[in-house]
């Protein structure tokens, strides 16, 4: 269906916000907002639990970011070995949204600091995937 | 108020590779517990069969741990929350009992965890995350934590150096609890050595995987004083849930759920963090435990660091913390940590712990968290 696309390994293909994917095949990141409440919410969800609706737009999270923490990983879980070492994030971007994911893996660890400006790239994987990091802006 | 008591603990060895089966390993804490307890499986009304799923391939293991414990035909159900599944099982065991349905429940923890690599232990854990949204960036525990730690460093300036005397405290008390995977000193340069897990993160800031049970067992206030010469009363239970997903999370240098739930255990005993004479928290890394501290107001917000340089959570100290060795010198068999927090603070208020014994204590709290700050637990515990 194309969820299935997303990330370095795929849990689960089939989710009501598989538009996520055709968003990333167009170069951007995008959550959901509510059309009823305005809630917003990253990473995406079909459902609002502010008003219960399930009526969502999707808007995009470009522009300028900031990072709040990151870890460099020495060790990584089952499938996810070749990758080693491999940096994640957590940056803000505007209206207090947040983005968690890997970080580029050309950025060098000593230009990797808290409060760095961050902007997202998206990244296209082996075998037709597709994911979104965290770069320096 | 209920008033509920622990008639009886046990825990078996936490041992890196359990030479049985998940029965067998289950069945040394159980019978511990109950020769503790001096009573008959006819005697307990019901039992809560705590782990995390995945580890072992036994689905539905509540319903085989009732056969090979012998309590069939009592009732029997499973209770998870990753790290903190027997303080779940604490929390459910006491309800069950306050509501009136039973008068004595058994909880039993159990985690085998050698039977799998120790990179397919880290995918189970990394999928303790989101799956959409965060497993398929390759998660894990260590590298989640190591995000609090960076976190705490920039806000407080907190260093490694800080973190890893925790460790130090932990190895010390590890020598003399015979429970503890490990059971040598481990010092100042040898924690400091650059091997990263997960930036900052390094080797010795790591718990380890275990094998391991644990059994706590509970009864009604009539049932507590007719059968338990010691009776260790539940003063306080609290308990807090935070956003799996890291992008929702306010901050990265304290566990919220941590804080609500102490908020809560403290407010239905009716006490304040410096009435709490001995402490047992959830040091699945050293960061944790530092956090700890803050969260459960022994130290205010940063100052944490403070509490360990100056050994004021050692066994002398002003607010024992760990004197078990905590998970860094017992290891971490996921659903039996709980229990085995709850045996030692039990041991503690009935003057029972040895060596490890905090003298006069009388109240005493755990403090049990699932997966990285998702699942907050406090349990307080006094000799009234």
């Amino acid at each position: 269906m194309g969820f299935e696309q997303f990330g370095i390994i795929s849990f689960t293909g089939i989710t009501k916000t598989e538009e996520f994917v055709e968003f990333l095949k167009k170069n951007e990141l995008r959550g959901t907002a509510c059309k009823h409440c305005g809630a917003k919410f990253f990473p995406p969800r079909s459902d609002c639990d502010t008003c219960l609706a399930s009526d969502m737009e999707w808007f995009p999270i470009a522009g300028e970011g900031t990072l709040v923490t990151f870890t460099q990983a020495m060790y990584a879980p089952a499938g996810f070995e070749k990758d080693v070492p491999y940096v994640l994030g957590v940056a803000e971007f505007g209206d207090g949204v947040k983005v968690f994911g890997r970080m580029d893996k050309s950025l060098s660890q000593d230009s990797i600091k808290a409060g760095m400006k961050i902007k997202i790239r998206i990244v296209s994987l082996d075998n037709e995937r597709l994911s979104y990091e965290l770069t320096s802006a | 108020m209920a008033k509920v008591a622990v008639i009886g603990v046990g825990q078996s060895a936490f041992v890196r590779s359990y030479p049985g089966s998940i029965r067998e390993l289950a069945f040394e804490a159980y019978r511990e517990a109950m020769q503790d307890a001096g009573i008959k499986t006819e005697q307990v009304d019901a039992s809560v069969v705590c782990s995390a799923p995945e580890y072992d391939k036994q689905r539905t293991p509540a319903g085989l741990m009732a056969e090979y414990l012998g309590l069939n035909p009592q009732p029997t159900f499973y209770v998870e929350s990753v790290c903190s599944s027997s303080s779940s099982g604490l929390r459910t065991a006491y309800a069950l009992i306050a509501s009136g349905l039973h008068d004595v429940v058994l909880v039993l923890g159990f985690q085998k965890m050698s039977e799998i690599s120790s990179a397919e232990s880290q995918e189970r854990m990394g999928r303790g995350a989101d799956i959409q949204w965060e497993a398929p960036f390759g998660t894990m525990m260590p590298a989640y934590y190591a995000m609090y730690a960076r976190g705490h460093f920039e806000k407080y300036g907190t260093t490694e150096e800080d973190l890893a005397l925790i460790r130090v405290k932990a190895s010390t008390y590890g020598q003399i609890n015979e429970k503890a995977m490990f059971r040598k000193a481990v010092d100042l340069e040898k924690i400091m050595e650059p091997k990263y897990i997960a930036t900052p993160l390094k080797t010795f800031d790591c718990c380890a995987n275990a094998d391991g049970s644990s059994c706590v067992i509970l009864a009604s206030e009539e049932k507590a004083k007719e059968l338990c010469k010691k009776p260790v009363w539940i003063r306080g239970l609290g308990m807090a849930t935070a956003p799996i997903n890291m992008a929702a999370r306010d901050t990265f240098s304290g566990l919220k759920c941590a804080q609500l739930a102490a908020a809560r255990a403290y407010n239905m005993a009716g006490i304040t963090p410096a009435d709490v004479n001995v402490a047992e928290v959830h040091d699945c890394f050293t960061i944790a435990e530092m956090m700890a501290y803050e969260d459960l107001g022994f130290a205010g917000p940063g100052e944490g660091r403070h509490l360990i340089r100056n050994k004021e959570t050692y066994k002398d100290g002003k607010i024992p913390v760990n004197v078990d060795g905590g998970l860094l010198s017992k290891g971490h068999p996921i659903g039996a940590t709980g229990g085995s927090q709850i045996r030692t603070i039990v041991l503690q208020l009935r003057g029972e712990a040895g060596a490890m014994q905090v003298p006069g204590a009388k109240i005493g709290l755990v403090h049990n968290i699932g997966g990285v700050g998702i699942y907050g637990n406090v349990s307080i515990f006094g000799v009234e």
